[in-house]
């Protein structure tokens, strides 16, 4: 009886859901199924990948690449990695993304300083030079850097595409700091000044932990971009001690007698690593993208 | 107080210190290396230790009668088409229906599952995403072929035909972008208040109707913004084409990007390569600058 009577309350106090679910038409359920086989339209690729990383090579070559596996097998995974020093081009991918994104946001920093918040005369000309740099095909830049690689003495070394990314991420930084910075009030800044800091203090104990959400955005993409970054690095890093996880999948490629198996393998474990900073991170991205575009 | 302060602390000349950093790295990253591309591009010279050849502008001129570097650039009209076009119109539709109807009628968590499902390829190593194609579009054991045979129907070489290779290549960079504009566009449809969408239901108005007269006009400066830098990147477009095809079959799907890899690095022409990068940056510096400008005009008109 009284069970009856809380069922009846709960009707009679539709929850949002409920009124959602009473309103769907089917129309609208069409657009669903639209939309999600799209979505699995996307996917498809990377289930076939990890659908055939798991294969043998007489299993791929006698059924094919869309049958399932007749039994697991991870010996296109031993396979890869025998031919490539995974662990050294992971601890390379590390150590670039990890250092040009810290190196860039400082940077990015300091340089959205003066243009945001100190206003300098000529800061449209400043930032429209760094716009025009990132806009600028890497084809244009690739030669001279090739060469002022070697005669610096960092090609194949990490520290010539680190160098490089570090600017180039910055100039992006910068654009998108300065319009952040540029909406801070001014009586902050005054304020902080009436109490004797200086510039330099402002920056670091005032401006940054406001500036926060838009650093840890910046972090992230910088990170990712110079992960997946492939045309600078395949050229400056030709050693394979210092490539990094995409370029070592690039340069096995050119092997001809290698199995399309190991190549799947090779790709699954090129792809996780960015998936789990995917799956970290996804809130992050797309707030940071949306950000990126309205400013 | 603060009038008496404040002249004296905003005075800017200790700010220009902090964009020592960037100016320096700017010089030796970005203006020299150009700078010298473009001196480059002014001579014949294999690179290397190979005695450079004072050529004036007589790369340029070979450039513009090049057969390949006119394809080239008819190919980059293709990459706009895959990386702007297509993914902008998709990108458009796919936004207001995970916004309006599903994240609406089927819970927001639906939503933005989808959103981070499109938006996977985009955060893929390019290289990698390249694997994945051309074993995919391969002709004799690939994915596409494999299931065209299953039904019985025999599949096309992809990427070997040179008629069909660049919608082959197309066909994977819409894949790849398609996540970018709906992210931005979701965003930006979140700003739309859905009062608007219930007077104009109110009015008589449809779906279609109430996507083209509120949400296209809204999201306008999104669009405009995903139009421009998309654009930007489709004339640069260079590892898909050098993983999938290499520029062919028949220099088929050669675009300026690749062909300047190529003269550099592999036909050791680094004065020819110099020009045709020279030019690509021109290129979409003119484009770029065509597209703010029309940008300006339309919000003061």
């Amino acid at each position: 009886m009284s069970a009856t009577q809380t069922r009846e309350k709960v009707r009679l106090t539709p929850t949002p859901t409920q009124t959602r679910a009473q309103r769907r038409k089917p129309s609208e359920w069409v657009l669903l199924t639209v939309a999600v086989i799209a979505g699995i339209a996307i996917l498809a690729p990377f289930g076939l990948i990890i659908l055939n990383a798991f294969k043998s090579t007489q299993d791929y070559s006698s059924h094919g690449p869309l049958s399932w596996p007749t039994s697991l097998s991870i010996d296109a995974f031993i396979n890869y990695l025998g031919r490539v020093n995974f662990g050294q081009a992971f601890w390379n991918s590390l150590v670039i993304s990890l250092l040009v994104a810290a190196i860039a946001v400082v940077l990015s920093l300091m340089s959205a300083y003066p243009l945001g918040v100190g206003r300098v005369k000529a800061n449209g000309i400043v930032l429209a030079v760094l716009l025009v740099a990132t806009m600028l095909p890497h084809e244009a830049l690739i030669y001279p850097l090739f060469y002022g690689a070697q005669a610096t003495g960092t090609f194949n070394t990490v520290w010539s595409v680190i160098i490089v990314f570090s600017v180039l991420q910055a100039a992006y930084g910068t654009y998108l700091l300065a319009s952040v910075m540029g909406a801070i009030p001014e009586e902050l800044i005054e304020a902080a000044q009436l109490d004797g800091a200086s510039r330099w203090q402002i920056l670091w104990k005032v401006l940054v932990p406001i500036l926060r959400p838009s650093l840890s955005v910046l972090v992230v993409f910088f990170f990712i971009w110079t992960w997946n970054e492939f045309y600078i690095p395949v050229v400056l890093l030709a050693d394979q001690s210092s490539q990094t996880i995409p370029i070592a999948l690039a340069t096995l490629r050119g092997q001809h007698n290698i199995d399309i198996t190991v190549l799947n393998a090779g790709s699954l474990m090129s792809l996780l690593p960015t998936l789990v900073f995917f799956l970290l991170f996804q809130r992050t991205l797309v707030r940071g993208v949306a950000a990126g575009a309205v400013k | 107080m603060s009038n008496g302060l404040a002249p004296r602390l905003r005075r800017p000349s200790g700010y220009w210190l902090y964009l020592l950093p960037i100016f320096i790295g700017f010089l030796a990253v970005v203006g020299i290396p150009f700078g010298t591309n473009v001196y480059f591009s002014l001579f014949r010279w294999k690179g290397g230790a190979a005695p450079m050849r004072w050529n004036g502008l007589d790369n340029y001129a070979t450039l513009f009668a090049d057969v390949e570097f006119w394809t080239s650039l008819r190919n980059s009209i293709f990459m706009v088409i895959a990386m702007v076009v297509i993914p902008t119109v998709i990108g458009l539709l796919l936004a207001a229906l995970l916004t309006e109807t599903i994240g609406r009628r089927f819970g927001p968590r639906i939503a933005s599952f989808l959103r981070a499902t499109y938006y996977l390829p985009q955060i893929l190593p390019i290289a990698v995403a390249g694997f994945m194609w051309s074993w995919i579009l391969d002709p004799s054991n690939g994915a596409i072929n494999s299931f065209l045979q299953s039904i019985g129907m025999g599949g096309p070489d992809w990427l070997g035909n040179p008629d069909l290779a660049i919608y082959a290549v197309m066909l994977m960079l819409v894949w790849l972008q398609i996540g970018y504009p709906l992210v931005i566009f979701m965003a930006a449809l979140s700003r739309v208040d859905p009062e608007l969408y219930e007077a104009a239901a109110l009015d008589g108005a449809g779906k279609w109707r109430q996507f083209l007269a509120i949400s296209v006009p809204t999201i306008r400066p999104e669009i405009f913004i995903v139009v421009l830098t998309a654009t930007v990147a489709a004339l640069k477009v260079f590892a898909p084409i050098l993983i999938l095809t290499g520029g062919g079959p028949e220099g088929s799907t050669v675009v300026p990007s690749y062909y300047a890899y190529r003269n550099f690095f592999e036909l050791s022409q680094v004065g020819y390569g110099s020009a045709i990068s020279t030019v690509m940056a021109l290129v979409i510096f003119a484009i770029a600058a065509l597209m703010l400008w029309w940008q300006r005009r339309q919000e003061t008109i």
